[in-house]
């Protein structure tokens, strides 16, 4: 069931204020896309918290509603958290 | 835990390196397994893989296993490493290499 990309960045929005997101439309048809998440509140946490903190402000749409997200987190200025 | 979460456990436990994926190795049904695969293939990794697709048990437990809500699930000496965007991330940055590299 395709998605806009504006509702997947709102949802991000809503629960990661502060977050950066860029969102592609891999194949224009609403089903598959890659999102950046640049957020400071992903300081210190490991790539897989990262990546369940936007599955959870999606609220159990990806894997279901949301088939394809490519997903890639980071923190503001590149700083990794090795 | 349900009986799912213990065969997961096993598969996880009894493999040193697991890829739960739809499909198989050789015929991936999906292109985040495909990616999966192909991480895995290049690194020269020995590997085993579970196709969810076989096994609706299994491919409902995997998400509620991790709390990760996508396959595939990349599983290294019983610790839960990621999907593959993280896959890829870390074939990037070199940090598969040693992580799989570490125990060949």
């Amino acid at each position: 069931m395709p998605m806009p990309a504006s509702e997947i960045e709102r949802l991000i929005k809503a629960s990661i204020p502060d977050a950066e997101i860029t969102i592609r439309d891999l194949a224009g048809d609403g089903d598959h896309y890659a999102a950046r998440v640049i957020s400071s509140s992903f300081e210190g946490i490991s790539r897989i918290k990262q990546h369940q903190a936007v599955y959870a402000a999606l609220g159990g749409r990806v894997g279901g509603e949301l088939h394809a997200l490519q997903l890639e987190t980071a923190v503001p200025q590149s700083e990794t958290n090795q | 835990m349900s009986d799912a979460q213990t065969r997961i456990a096993d598969l996880v436990k009894s493999n040193d390196v697991v890829l739960f994926m739809k499909g198989t190795a050789l015929f991936p049904q999906c292109g985040f397994s495909s990616r999966a695969v192909a991480i895995l293939d290049r690194l020269g990794t020995k590997y085993e893989t579970v196709d969810v697709l076989q096994d609706p048990e299994i491919r409902g437990g995997i998400k509620d296993y991790s709390d990760w809500p996508t396959v595939p699930q990349l599983y290294v000496k019983g610790e839960f490493v990621g999907g593959s965007d993280i896959m890829m991330e870390m074939f990037e940055s070199g940090e598969l290499q040693q992580l799989l590299g570490a125990e060949a």
